[in-house]
């Protein structure tokens, strides 16, 4: 019972305390301070204490002269956070909080394209996310705007605008039709970050051969596999041919080489040649002779 | 005989108040921007990554030890939190947080799926010590910025501000 009374008694006089020297209002310090720059922050009464300026971001620790101002030179703070400002002098301690904020002035992004690879012609194919940073490398939580723009080699340019929530912006582009390295740039401010998206073309679309004569054999020669842009299909591409004959099948598989596919295959009157690259399908050719 | 016992009761009622009590923890639906959803699975990892991270952080402005930051930081986060820590082992100063409570909400999902961020409004004490001497006891309410990339097993913090 008297140790509960003892510590309601100490919380007690704490609170009084603390009270007493928060109506002294004695320390002045700005509400708020653009990361790096320069603040002060006065003081009331006489004699010697010692400031602490505490956050998980910063920690910083001065003598000072009660009733003096205390000045803290540009860079002194430069991590943007919540701050606790304590003052604590021979018979007596105050404290206040403030806030550092980042410099609305972009210094650098941190800028993530994806994928570095991909089709031609694919909507919303490719995304960019960004996030902004200060030259302390302070996220920059007002909205700022941010402009995405991806650009191929032919001159295409698609460009957006996004303003950022929480220091963050995102966008998605198509891929275009012409294969290439695309350049996709981020820009906030005068600072830019930029990504290269390499556009490979799509599956060959509309896959086409043609059946000749070659001795004891039949000679299979695509045309040249593009794909439904026109983009040239790379080689090493595989390119399936398959003769079906009396319920039975065999299949050669043969890499694109200089854009086209070839191969000879056992002949027999009545036997189905076909054409197929992954999913895609060509055409189909029956030979009679 | 006034002053000691002032403050020897100052120093018993931060002791008592600064008590490691479980912070209780509200998470607000998700209000993302973003075209990727984020799996349930997810969320819930990288929300209890983060909270072990303040964990993490406590401990290491406590002890002034930045090594444990290194499961739960990375990047931008743990240099500065590093460098507070060298700044108070330099200065004679230790600190000691205790998150009380904890009010989260997943705001981005960036589209690659690399990155997520949060927002926390967390309340939570710290007691500032000077060479061991309790200098002061302080509540604080603030909203952070969070952003949390993938490591190998876990989700760790790549930027921990404050924003207003």
């Amino acid at each position: 019972m008297r140790t509960r009374w003892t510590f309601l008694l100490c919380g007690v006089a704490v609170v009084l305390t603390q009270l007493a020297f928060a109506n002294d209002g004695g320390m002045r310090l700005p509400k708020t301070v653009e990361a790096g720059t320069a603040f002060s922050i006065q003081s009331a009464g006489s004699g010697k204490a010692t400031l602490y300026i505490i956050g998980p971001e910063q920690v910083l620790k001065r003598d000072v002269q009660l009733g003096e101002t205390m000045l803290f030179p540009a860079g002194s703070l430069y991590n943007a956070g919540h701050y606790l400002a304590v003052l604590v002098g021979d018979s007596s301690t105050e404290s206040d909080s403030f806030d550092v904020v980042s410099s609305s002035k972009p210094a650098d992004l941190s800028f993530l394209a994806r994928p570095s690879r991909l089709p031609v012609g694919i909507h919303d194919g490719i995304t960019g996310a960004v996030y902004v940073f200060d030259a302390y490398h302070n996220l920059i939580a007002a909205p700022m705007p941010v402009s995405f723009e991806l650009s191929n080699p032919s001159g295409t340019v698609q460009k957006r605008i996004v303003v950022t929530l929480n220091g963050a912006a995102w966008t998605e582009m198509d891929s275009t039709e012409q294969q290439g390295a695309d350049r996709f740039v981020a820009r906030s401010g005068s600072v830019s970050s930029t990504r290269i998206i390499g556009q490979v073309p799509g599956d060959p679309c509309g896959l086409k051969m043609s059946a000749r004569q070659a001795g004891q054999r039949v000679q299979l020669d695509t045309e040249p596999v593009r794909d439904c842009n026109g983009n040239a299909v790379p080689d090493g591409t595989i390119v399936t041919f398959s003769e079906a004959y009396k319920g039975a099948q065999s299949t050669v598989d043969v890499p694109l080489k200089h854009g086209f596919a070839d191969v000879q295959m056992p002949v027999h009157s009545g036997a189905t040649f076909s054409v197929a690259s992954g999913v895609v399908l060509g055409n189909q050719i029956r030979w009679v002779r | 005989m006034l002053k000691s016992l002032l403050v020897l009761c100052a120093v018993l009622s931060t002791t008592l108040s600064i008590g490691s009590a479980q912070a209780t923890v509200r998470v607000e639906q998700a209000s993302l921007q973003g075209p990727r959803p984020l799996p349930e699975q997810t969320a819930k990892a990288a929300i209890r990554d983060y909270l072990q991270s303040w964990q993490s952080m406590k401990t290491a402005l406590e002890q002034n030890r930045a090594d444990l930051l290194s499961p739960s930081f990375v990047g931008t986060a743990k240099d500065k939190i590093a460098e507070t820590i060298q700044q108070q082992s330099a200065l004679g100063i230790s600190t000691r947080y205790e998150d009380r409570a904890h009010d989260i909400q997943i705001v981005f999902y960036s589209p690659e799926g690399l990155s997520i961020e949060l927002t926390d409004k967390v309340e939570y004490d710290v007691q500032v010590l000077d060479h061991d001497r309790v200098k002061t006891i302080q509540h604080v309410s603030a909203r952070y910025v969070i952003v949390l990339t993938p490591a190998e097993v876990r989700w760790r913090v790549r930027v921990f501000q404050t924003a207003f």
